[in-house]
C-alpha cells in the first residue's frame, strides 16, 4: 500500500514535468502558427525544418549550427584547461590550493546573470569587441570549475606509485601522461565533458550578455528574441520533439550498455 | 618540473574571467557614467522605490519557490532513495532528462498550456513555472545524499527503539540536511536573478529583479546595472557564508 501511493507519487510529478514536452510534440504535427491551436495533422512543419525551407526563418539552423558549435569547442577547450588544471591542484597545498578551490567554486555559486553581466563588463573594459569569442571564452568559464569537481576525485582515488613506477621503469613524462595518467582520469573528463556540453547547450543569460551586437544568436537567444517579438517560429516545434527524442534514445542506450557492462562484472 | 605548476595557466584564467570580471563590478557600481567616483547608484537603489519593490518580490517569490521544492523534492527524493518503494534506477533519470531540452522553450510551452486552460498568467502561474524549472535541482542533491547514506544509522535507531516516524526525523532528515542546503543553494538565488522565465510566465506583469539588471544593461546603464549586481553579490557572498559548505559534493555527473 505504501509503495502504491509512492509510485503514485512520482509519476503525478513526472506527468506535470513531462506535460508541457508532451504538448510540443502534439502540437509538432499540425501546421498552425500558434501552439496550442489545432488545425490538422500535418508532417509539414518536419519537412520545413529538415529541407531547411522556412519563410524567412532561416536563421533557426544557424542558431542550431552555432549552439552545438559554441558547446563542441567550450567543453573540448574547458575539458582540457580543467584537466590539467585539476593534476596541478592535486599536487598543491595549503594557501594556494585553498585560493584557486575559492575562485573555482565562484562560477558555480554565481547564478548565470551574475556571470553574464560581470564577463560583459570585462569585455568592455577591455575593449574587445563581442560575438563567437567572447561568448566561446564565458562559456569556457562556468564550465572548466565542474571539469575540475569531475577529475579531482579520480585523482585522490588514484594509486600515485603508478604513475612513479611507469618513470622508474623507463617512461619519458609524456608517455606516463599518455599510457597512465590519462587513462585512469578518462572517467571523470568524459563525466565533465558531458556536463560542460549540456550546460553550454542550454545556456542563455550568459550568451546573452556576451553575444554583443553583431547578430549572433544561439538557440536560447533565438527562441527569446523570438517570443518577445510575438510568435514563435512553428518549426522549433519540430526541432524540440527531435531534440527531446534523440536524447532519449541517446540515454536508454547509455542505460542498457551500463546495466549489460554491470552484468558482465558480475559473471566474472 | 613541479607538477603543482599545472595549476598555472588555470589560476592564470580564473584571475581574468572571474576576480577581475567581479572587481570591474564593484569598480563600475561606484562610478558614474564619466568614470568619476559616486555613491549615487547605491543612494539611488535604497531610495528607489520601484527597484526595492522589484526586490522584496523577488526574495519573496525566490523564498516560495525554494519551500515548494523542498516540500514537494523531498519525498520525491527519499522515495526514489528508497529500494522498497522504487527497484528501477530509470525514474532518477527521468526527472533529469527534461532539463536537457531548452528551458525558455520548456517555459514557454508551460504559458501556452496555462492559456489553452484559460488560466490567467500571474503570480501562481510565476510559481509553477518556477516549481516546474527548479525542482529537479532540488530533488538531485538530496538523492544523492540520501542514496549513499550509510543506512546503519537508521537501522541502529529502530533497533534501539525508536518508531519509524521518529527514525525519519531524527536520524535520516538531519543526516541529510547537506542536501537540501545545496539544493537551496541552487534554486534560491538563481530564481532571484532569473529574467526570462518570470516575463514570459507572467506576460510581464511581475519583474524579477533579473529584468531589472537586464534593462539597465541593455539600455547602456551600466553602472546602476553593476550595482545592482553588486547587491546580489553581497547578498550570494553572504548566504554562501551562512551555509558554509564546499560544493565537492556536485561532482559526479548528472547522466
Amino acid at each position: 500500500m505504501k509503495r502504491f501511493f509512492a509510485q503514485l507519487y512520482i509519476w503525478v510529478l513526472l506527468v506535470i514535468l513531462y506535460a508541457p514536452l508532451v504538448f510540443i510534440a502534439i502540437f509538432s504535427f499540425t501546421e498552425s502558427k500558434v501552439l496550442g491551436n489545432w488545425k490538422g495533422f500535418s508532417t509539414r512543419l518536419y519537412q520545413n525544418l529538415l529541407t531547411g525551407d522556412m519563410q524567412g526563418n532561416s536563421s533557426l539552423l544557424q542558431a542550431v549550427e552555432n549552439t552545438l558549435l559554441i558547446a563542441l569547442i567550450a567543453a573540448a577547450l574547458a575539458t582540457l584547461l580543467g584537466t590539467v588544471a585539476a593534476i596541478g591542484i592535486h599536487n598543491m597545498n595549503g594557501r594556494s590550493r585553498q585560493a584557486i578551490t575559492f575562485l573555482n567554486n565562484i562560477p558555480m555559486i554565481n547564478p548565470d546573470i551574475i556571470t553574464g553581466v560581470s564577463l560583459f563588463l570585462l569585455f568592455v573594459f577591455l575593449h574587445i569587441s563581442q560575438g563567437y569569442t567572447t561568448v566561446v571564452l564565458a562559456h569556457i568559464t562556468f564550465c572548466t570549475p565542474y571539469v575540475v569537481l569531475s577529475v579531482l576525485p579520480k585523482l585522490r582515488q588514484m594509486n600515485p606509485n603508478i604513475y612513479e613506477a611507469a618513470l622508474d621503469l623507463g617512461a619519458t613524462p609524456g608517455v606516463a601522461l599518455r599510457k597512465v595518467l590519462i587513462p585512469q582520469l578518462r572517467g571523470g573528463m568524459v563525466s565533465g565533458f558531458i556536463l560542460s556540453f549540456t550546460m553550454s547547450l542550454d545556456d542563455f543569460a550568459v550568451t546573452f550578455f556576451t553575444r554583443g551586437t553583431i547578430g549572433l544568436d544561439t538557440l536560447s537567444t533565438y527562441i527569446y528574441t523570438d517570443a518577445r517579438k510575438g510568435g514563435l517560429t512553428p518549426e522549433l516545434r519540430p526541432l524540440m520533439t527531435l531534440i527531446f527524442l534523440i536524447i532519449l534514445v541517446l540515454l536508454v542506450v547509455f542505460n542498457v550498455r551500463q546495466q549489460r557492462l554491470a552484468k558482465k562484472t558480475q559473471r566474472v | 618540473m613541479k607538477r603543482s605548476s599545472w595549476a598555472i595557466p588555470y589560476a592564470l584564467f580564473l584571475v581574468v574571467f572571474v576576480l577581475l570580471p567581479l572587481i570591474l563590478v564593484v569598480v563600475y557600481a561606484f562610478q558614474d557614467s564619466m568614470g568619476r567616483f559616486t555613491l549615487g547608484n547605491i543612494t539611488k537603489f535604497f531610495t528607489d522605490r520601484d527597484t526595492l519593490s522589484t526586490f522584496a518580490v523577488s526574495l519573496e517569490v525566490a523564498l516560495e519557490n525554494t519551500l515548494l521544492c523542498i516540500l514537494l523534492g523531498y519525498p520525491a527524493a527519499w522515495i526514489l532513495a528508497n529500494r522498497k518503494l522504487n527497484r528501477s534506477a530509470v525514474t532518477i533519470v527521468l526527472f533529469i532528462l527534461p532539463m536537457w531540452v531548452n528551458a525558455l522553450m520548456r517555459t514557454l510551452a508551460t504559458a501556452e498550456l496555462f492559456n489553452m486552460l484559460g488560466v490567467t498568467l500571474g503570480k501562481g502561474t510565476l510559481l509553477f513555472g518556477m516549481v516546474y524549472d527548479y525542482l529537479p535541482f532540488m530533488i538531485y542533491p538530496i538523492y544523492n545524499i540520501l542514496d549513499k547514506m550509510d543506512k546503519s544509522y537508521a537501522e541502529a535507531a529502530a533497533d534501539l527503539g525508536a518508531r519509524p516516524g521518529t527514525v525519519f526525523w531524527k536520524v535520516t532528515v538531519p543526516l541529510s540536511m547537506p542536501g537540501v542546503a545545496s539544493g537551496v543553494l541552487m534554486v534560491f538565488m538563481p530564481t532571484v536573478s532569473t529574467f526570462a522565465i518570470s516575463e514570459f510566465l507572467t506576460n510581464n506583469k511581475i519583474k524579477l529583479f533579473g529584468t531589472i539588471i537586464q534593462e539597465n544593461i541593455n539600455s547602456s546603464m551600466w553602472n546602476y546595472g553593476a550595482a545592482l549586481a553588486l547587491v546580489m553579490l553581497v547578498i550570494i557572498g553572504l548566504s554562501s557564508l551562512l551555509s558554509g559548505g564546499e560544493k565537492e559534493e556536485m561532482q559526479g555527473g548528472l547522466i
